[in-house]
Parts: structure tokens; sequence; C-alpha cells
């Protein structure tokens, strides 16, 4: 007897594995966290998208909270989201944008007709601070803290929902 | 790339990736061994973007910028590790096609070694059961009898 | 009028098709439970007729196709009216709805052949097996009509046009690789049938072995040429020469294949001693299964991208209900009634018992590791605990060594005696070819390339030690019969059956022993006039021309190849296409196959200087990979069509009627 009920482990094993194949079943697999999360801003040095002669570093990003967004003239989801970012810079917060693989002319070009919540738009054309930041396709989202330590990472288009339920309260999380 | 990965996925095709042949670059390489470190540690990394292709074989821009990274950083003369080291730093390690042993992976790396260390002591065991039971083999006859008597007892 | 209803004709049909499903389900199964011949003999008009109709459903969704009826959802979106009339045809497999339907097609017809040939079974088993075949089919048609129905109509809007099958399976692949998969996927589902019938019926005899050893070969037979064709369609369809990328995909493939391989061994030592019944059972279930998580894991999209099916997350949810349904019900078929008394069937250390024993374990942990380092992400996500990758490294560390084990076993199992032998005979027997395999083996390497290579030695002195002690072995075998060819003829079908399926596994690793380490690639500027040499042959590119394809633009190099100063030359022609309805780039290999050698050339990036970048392959030895599957393959087949299969046929062939079922049940 001690036999069958050894073998009717295997059934109920099995569920065991079912139960987490479903759980598997809730789970977007490209959806995955930025390798620098709670990590500092890396280190960069770069100009701006409208001064050549400008030249900015991280400490861009510490003292204020801020949203780091990257974006270029050739990401469709960079033009659609762009209401959403109007609407976080009216909130009074402080918008970054990074100019990601793109040319002076199309990124102002795009700013003039999508609008520009920036306060100031870093210029990185062979996308090397991209690099660094982990990006692999825009548009990506950082938030950075004010001692610049990256807290949360939107991977993709922002949507109104996502402005409401995810990104304001991680903003006045980390005010 | 989605929508060839979702082709191929829809019909248990056996392969799944873009047919577009990426990374074909003209690189040049003084050392033969360096060569080599390139193929393996392009081959290894997984590119972030498409569905599930080393970055060898992939022609999304990502790629192609971490190829040019591995092959600067071989120039400057890091070790594979501190290559890979950099790209985790970056990416996290999703990237890894070998995944590195620590507390989460100790199971996958320990299971299929424990597997074969399990298999023998079975191997050994039954074996040793088996031959003590082969004085009293059965002969076909018997079987067969044997046979009916638990086909007798199954059914009743 | 009539035209215009084919889709719903079809549609119709499945309907049909699943209420026969349901009384081949129950009527068999109760008859059986209860002994009443009348409710048991349902199952076979019930069979034919799931057939049938099925087979309706499946020739209008083709016919909707051929006539470019783009009202139906699924052919406006995988067909367009420029489309070649075959692959029209096979565009009908090409997308997750007519796949499930080719699927449930094939399942029907297994059943459909599985009740012809069963003639001679006692009519419970019979019942039980169809029963059981109709469980899974109900299981399949209520997937096809609750999530995926194919005959989804546009109306009333429907497109002027289709938008056209993916360039990518505009091929001769997409015409054959599919239904091979699929007829091995769904071929253990007899073995599975014969598996739950005979716990049921408590008939775990030696005479359900030899039912159900011809299935499960051919099933495998099947499952291999799948496999092996995927691989070849990769091969020359993806432009970088990969064949075996340790995708979850793939791996949803070699997971059956691993322990059908199992199997296979289990029910010889089943059949000829009578010993590992239970674990033979266990195995044909959990084949089965396997087939089902494989076809979750590809379909519900957990492993690959969400994006595949957020459209419809209700398809990996019903299949994960199938999956966990079909398990649990016969493992706990399994737990309450696997035979409680186990025969002792005695054997030694050296003995072709012990040597089986090993194979089906080691089969076993490659199975294990396999399918954990597919699931290994899916299970530490789903945990919380970071996404990780698994790939080819993982894979190949673990998978290479335990085949090279398993190789060592499989040189003496053929030698080896059942129930143990002395180890004096098997040195004797097997010295020179263990010596042979070894110096030839170590020093082809040398021979090859003149490079000494560790994994490259280690196949080949794998690959001999398959083989050669075969070899011997037939030499022994026929050395006391007439004629060589005289003993060659006595040896039985069965015997050629396992002598091929084991050349070809030596065969298969030689190719990836040798392609995997000796492949010699090059990525060159290429531009008109420019020669580069690669592996002794000379590639001079001769032009770059642009053409107009059918329905795509391509730029084509012309490349003049030459071996040495004086072989002869020939051209080769990689394109660059772009397929206009989509849109698509794609690459366009241009491959020389050889028996020894493939040279594979593929364009890349146009440099823009009126250069290109182009990648030259030298893979020798590819063609043995898949040469070696269709070894295999041939040889699971002869040892189908072994005459010992049909004697038991012949023997028996007066119907049992049902005055001698239950006189039989009676004294049972």
């Amino acid at each position: 007897m001690t036999r069958r009920l050894l073998l009717l482990l295997l059934p109920i094993g099995f569920i065991g594995i079912a139960l987490f194949l479903y759980q598997g079943l809730g789970i977007n697999p490209s959806d995955r966290d930025s390798a620098l999360m709670a990590r500092e801003f890396p280190a960069f040095e770069a100009s701006t998208l409208r001064d050549e002669h400008r030249r900015v570093d991280q400490t861009l990003l510490t003292g204020e909270v801020t949203l780091v967004n990257v974006w270029g003239e050739w990401c469709p989801a960079c033009k659609q989201e762009m209401p959403q970012l109007l609407e976080l810079a009216d909130n009074n917060i402080r918008m970054v944008g990074i100019n990601y693989r793109d040319t002076r002319e199309k990124g102002l070009e795009f700013l003039s007709e999508f609008g520009d919540p920036f306060e100031v738009n870093i210029f990185d054309p062979d996308g090397s601070l991209g690099f660094d930041l982990g990006v692999y396709g825009a548009p990506e989202t950082f938030l950075v803290d004010a001692d610049g330590v990256i807290r949360y990472h939107h991977k993709g288009y922002v949507s109104p929902e996502d402005v409401r339920e995810r990104i304001l309260p991680e903003v006045e999380k980390w005010r | 790339m989605a929508l060839i990965r979702t082709f191929s996925a829809a019909f248990m095709l056996l392969f799944a990736v873009s047919a577009i042949a990426g990374g074909i670059e003209v690189r040049e390489f003084d050392d033969p061994v360096m060569e080599k470190r390139y193929r393996d540690l392009t081959a290894s990394m997984r590119c972030p973007l498409c569905e599930n292709q080393a970055i060898d074989d992939s022609d999304a821009p990502i790629s192609g910028d971490m190829r040019e990274r591995v092959y600067l950083l071989l120039q400057d003369g890091q070790s594979d590790i501190e290559i890979i080291d950099h790209m985790v730093q970056r990416f996290g390690d999703y990237i890894l096609y070998n995944p590195r042993l620590e507390n989460r992976t100790y199971l996958l790396w320990g299971l299929p070694i424990g597997l074969i260390f399990v298999g023998v002591l079975v191997v050994i065991l039954m074996v040793r059961a088996r031959r003590n039971a082969s004085a009293k083999a059965l002969s076909a006859e018997e079987r067969a009898r044997l046979d009916a008597l638990i086909n007798r007892e199954r059914s009743s | 009028m009539f035209i215009k209803m084919i889709p719903e004709i079809g549609h119709f049909a499945l309907v049909i098709a699943l209420l026969m499903a349901i009384v081949q389900a129950i009527m068999p199964l109760v008859g059986a439970a209860t002994r009443r011949p009348l409710w048991m003999a349902y199952g076979r008009p019930m069979a034919t007729g799931q057939f049938f109709f099925v087979a309706i459903a499946y020739i209008c969704l083709t016919t909707s196709y051929m006539l470019d009826d783009f009202s139906v959802a699924n052919v406006a979106n995988n067909s367009n009216s420029l489309l070649p009339w075959y692959y029209k045809f096979s565009a009908v497999w090409g997308n997750h709805e007519g796949s499930v339907l080719l699927w449930s097609l094939m399942l029907a017809g297994w059943g459909y052949a599985a009740s012809v040939f069963s003639g001679d079974l006692p009519r419970d088993m019979v019942a039980r097996v169809q029963g059981v075949m109709g469980m899974v089919c109900v299981g399949f048609l209520l997937f096809i009509l609750m999530t995926s129905n194919p005959f989804e109509r546009l109306l009333p809007n429907m497109p002027q046009d289709g938008a056209d099958l993916n360039p990518l399976l505009q091929d001769f692949g997409l015409i054959v690789h599919p239904p091979m998969l699929y007829m091995g996927y769904v071929g253990f589902s007899v073995v599975f049938a014969f598996a739950i019938a005979a716990l049921l019926g408590g008939r775990l005899d030696a005479a359900w072995t030899r039912w159900a050893r011809p299935w499960t070969n051919l099933a495998w037979a099947f499952l291999t040429v799948g496999i092996a064709l995927g691989s070849w369609w990769a091969y020359y369809e993806l432009g970088w020469g990969g064949w075996w990328f340790w995708d979850p995909v793939e791996n949803a493939s070699l997971l059956p294949w691993l322990t059908g391989t199992a199997l296979m061994h289990s029910l010889a030592v089943t059949e000829k001693r009578g010993s590992f019944k239970s674990w033979s059972v266990l195995l044909a279930i959990s084949t089965f299964s396997l087939s089902l998580l494989g076809t979750f894991l590809v379909r519900s999209g957990v492993l690959t991208s969400v994006h595949a099916f957020a459209n419809d997350p209700s398809r990996g949810f019903f299949i994960l209900m199938l999956l966990t349904i079909t398990v649990t019900l016969s493992l706990l078929v399994f737990a309450l009634r696997a035979p409680r008394v186990s025969h002792k069937v005695g054997f030694n250390w050296l003995s072709r018992d012990s040597l089986l024993l090993i194979n089906n374990i080691l089969l076993v942990i490659m199975t294990v590791t396999v399918l954990l380092g597919t699931v290994y992400p899916l299970i530490l996500d789903s945990m919380g605990l970071g996404k990780i990758s698994v790939g080819p490294p993982y894979f190949n560390a673990l998978f290479v060594p335990l085949t090279v084990v398993m190789c060592i076993f499989m040189g003496l199992g053929p030698m080896a005696r059942w129930k143990g032998m002395a180890a004096g005979e098997l040195v004797r027997k097997l010295w020179l070819a263990g010596a042979a395999s070894l110096v030839l083996g170590a020093a082809a390497p040398l021979l090859y390339s003149g490079e000494w290579d560790l994994w490259v030695a280690l196949g080949i002195i794998s690959a001999l030690w398959i083989v050669l002690p075969m070899a011997r072995d037939l030499f022994d075998k026929t050395r006391h019969a007439s004629s060589f060819v005289a003993g060659l003829r006595k040896l039985s079908l069965a015997y050629w059956g396992m002598v091929l399926g084991h050349v070809g596994i030596a065969v298969t690793i030689v190719g990836v022993a040798i392609v995997s380490n000796y492949n010699i690639e090059r990525n060159v500027r290429m531009s008109p006039g420019t020669m580069v040499e690669v592996a002794g042959y000379q590639f001079t590119m001769t032009e770059l021309t642009s053409r107009r394809g059918p329905n795509f633009l391509a730029d084509t190099s012309i490349i003049q190849v030459q071996r040495g100063e004086s072989g002869r030359s020939f051209v080769m022609r990689p394109e660059k296409r772009l397929y206009l309805a989509t849109g698509m780039p794609m690459t366009q290999v241009a491959l020389r196959p050889g028996l020894f050698r493939d040279l594979y050339v593929a364009m890349g990036e146009d440099l823009e200087d009126g250069s290109y970048a182009m990648r030259i392959q030298y893979k020798p030895f590819v063609r043995w990979l898949w040469l070696g599957g269709l070894l295999m393959a041939f040889g699971g087949i002869l040892a189908v069509i072994d005459k010992r299969y049909r004697r038991v046929t012949a023997r028996s062939t007066a119907p049992a009627t049902a005055g001698q079922v239950s006189s039989k049940e009676a004294t049972a």
C-alpha cells in the first residue's frame, strides 16, 4: 500500500508544476526591470541638443527628482507618448530628454512638431549613453531621485493610465 | 520580429527567429585566439530586444552596438569575465545564455548532476536486487501463467 | 449557394465530429467496465465517423484557401490571391487555427488507424483504447471550437485580398516539416491510449507490448523525420547556417523524442523479458504528456513572447487545463492500477537488460535536463526571482557529455545477451572494435585537419564504437550461413531496424562533431572583382546585379567558385530580397551542398562603397546530421513492418464474437 501512496505523489507533483505554469501565463516575459535599478545614473559627458557647445554630465540629474526620457525622431511610439510627457511636465515634474541615435536637425524638428516637455535634452547620436543605461529600444523612461539614483524604469510607450497609475505615484514616493 | 516569432510559435515550427542574416560585419583581428573569443562571447549573449537570438545572429541595432562594444573591449585587452560583467551591468543577467552559478541557479546546474548520481545508485541497487532473482527466473510458460494470474487479480 | 456555405459546412462537420468523439469517449469505456459488448462496439464506428467529419472540415478549409475566400478570417490573414496553389494548400497549417485543425485531423486519423489495425485484440482492449483516444479527441476538438475556430468569417467587411503568407513560410520546408512533426506528436497518443487501456483493463501482459511497439516505432519515426526536416529548413532558410538553437520550440520537440526513444527500448525489455512493465507504461504516459506540454509552452507564449498570443490568453489556459487533466488523470490511473506484483526477472551486471536500464536512465536524465533548462526561466520568474536566460552553452555543457556516456553503452548493448553473459565473451567480441575505434577516432582529427580536437576525437570514437561492434556482430551472425547474403536474409527486419537506428545516431554524431568544430566562417567585404579564399575554395565576385522576382525585388551577387587552381568551377548566387506585399527583407543564401561539405554564402549589409559584407561558410559533414535522422527513421519503419507483428495479426484474425468476449471476461 505504501507503494500506491508513493505513486500518488506523481499526480500531486504534477499539479504543483501546473500551478507554476498557470502563474507563468500571467507573466509577460518581455517585461524586464532595468539592470540599473537602485544604482547611480551612469557617468557621462555630452552636449545638449539645442546647443552643441553646452556640455552636461551626470550632475545634471542630481538635486531634484527627474524623469529621464529616451527618445528619437525615428521612433513612432515616442511621438504617441508626447502628450503624456507634456502632461507630466505640466505637473511640475522635471523632465530631461535623451535624444537617442538621432541627428540634431531631426531631433529639433521633432520637438517643434510634437512639443517640448524637457528642461534640457542630452544629445546622444551614437547611443553610447543609451548603451550605458541599458537602453535597447526607444522609448524608455527612467525616474532618477535627488541623489542621482535610478528608482523606476518604464520600458516602451507611456500610456495615460501609466502616468496615473505608475509614474505619478512613483514620483511622489521618491520626492 | 515579433511577427515571425508569432508565426513560428503558432505552429510549433522548429525554428523561431528572423530570416535576416544579421551580424555580417567585417572585423579585423590580429589574433585568431581573439577572433575565437569574439565569436564565443557574441554567441553566448542574448539580444535584449529580439525574442531568442544571440547577438551574433541578430540584426537588431542594439545587437550591433553590443558586438561593437565586445570588439572594442577585446581590443582594449579586457578578459572575458570583465567583458561579461560590463554587459551584465548594463543589460542584466537576462543577456547571458550561460547562466552564472548563484543561489537561484543552483538547482538548474545541480539537479542534472544530482540525477546522474541518483541514476548510478538506481542501476547499482536494481541490478543487485535482480541478480539474486536470477536463480529463480521463470520460464516463458511460467511467466504466461503468472501474467494470467495477475490479470485475474486485476480484473476481479 | 453551396460553395458559399463551405466554411459553415466545415464548422458544422467539426461539431458533429465533436459529438461523435464524446460518444466514443464514453460508450466503449463504460461498456468495457460493465461488460456490455454492444456499448463497446460503439468505438469503431465513432472513430471512423469522427475521422470522416474532421476530414470534411479540413477539406472545407483547404477549399476556402484554394478558392481565395477572403471572407474567412483565417484565409484573409494567411493567404493571397497571388500565392501559388501549393503554398495555398500548405498555408492551411501555416497558422495557429489551421495547424490545430491539421493536428486534430491526424489525431482522428491515428485513432481510425488504431481501430482498423486492431482486429486481433480482445474487444474490451480495443474499446478502452478507443475510449481514451476519444477523450483526447474531445479535448482538441473543444480547443478548436472554443478558442481557435478556423472558419470565423469577416462579414460583412471582407477584404479585397489576403494579407499573404509570411515569406519565410513560402517554402518547401513548410509543406513537409509540420505534417511530419505533428504525425510524430500525435502518434504517441495511440501509444498513450494503449498504455491507459492496459492499465484500466489490467492487461499489462507481454501481448500489450507487442501491440504498443509498432505504434511507438511509427510515431517515433515520424517525429525523427519531423525534427530532422525542421533542422534542415532552419539551416537553409535562416541565413547563418545554424541547425539547432536550443530554442524552446525545438526543445518541445526533442523532449517527446527522448522519452519516446526510452520507451522503444523499455518496450523491448518488457516484450522479451517481461520486466520494466510499469516503467514502460509510465514512459508512454510521459511521452504523450510532453507532447502536450510542448504544445502548451509554445502556444501559450509563456516562454516566448506574450505578444504572440496576447490577443487570446484563453488558448494558453485551455491547453494548460487539457494538459493538467490528461496528466493528472493518467498518473492517477497509473498510481491506482499499476501492477502490484512485479516480476522479479533476474539479470546480471553484464546483460542487455542492465544496459537498457542504463540507456533508459540516461535518456530520462537528458529529458529532465532539457525540460529544466527550458522552463527554469519561467519558474524563477513566477517566483519573483528575476529574469534569466538558459541557452546553448548550458544545454551543450550537459547534453554533450551525457551523449558520450550514452554512446559507450550503445556500443555494448546490441552485443550483450539478455539475462547475463561472461565478461570474457563480451571482451572477446568487442576488444578489436574498441581498439580500432580508439585508434581511428583519435587519429581522425589529425588526418582531417592536422589539428587535434578533443570533441571531434570523442565524436568519431563514439560513432565508431557504435558501428564497429555491430559490423563484427553481422559478420558473426552470417559466418555460419551458406553464403553471406543468405546469412543476411535470415536476420529479421526488426534487427535491421535496430542496426539502422544505431547507425543513424552514429552518422548524426559524426556530423555534429565535425561541423561544430571544423566549421569555417569568414565575414568579408566583397565587390566585383574581389577574390577570397576559404578552405581551399576561391570565391570571386564577378557581378552585382538586381532582379525582380514574382513578388520581390532582389540584389544578387554572382560569385564564381573554384577549388584550388584547377578544380571545376561553379557559380553561387546569394540574394537580398525585399518582399513587396509585406515589405519584409530576407536573405536568400546560396548553398552548394555535398556529402562531405556544404558551401554557404550569405549576403549582408550594403557597405555603401559598391561593396557588400558577405558571410562565407565552409560546413564539413553538415549533411550527415539529417542523413542520420533519415536512417534512424527508416530503421524505425523497418521494425514496424517486421513480420513478427504481422504474424500476431495473422494468427488471430478470426473476429472475436461477442460471445467469446463475454466468456473470456467471465473466466477472467
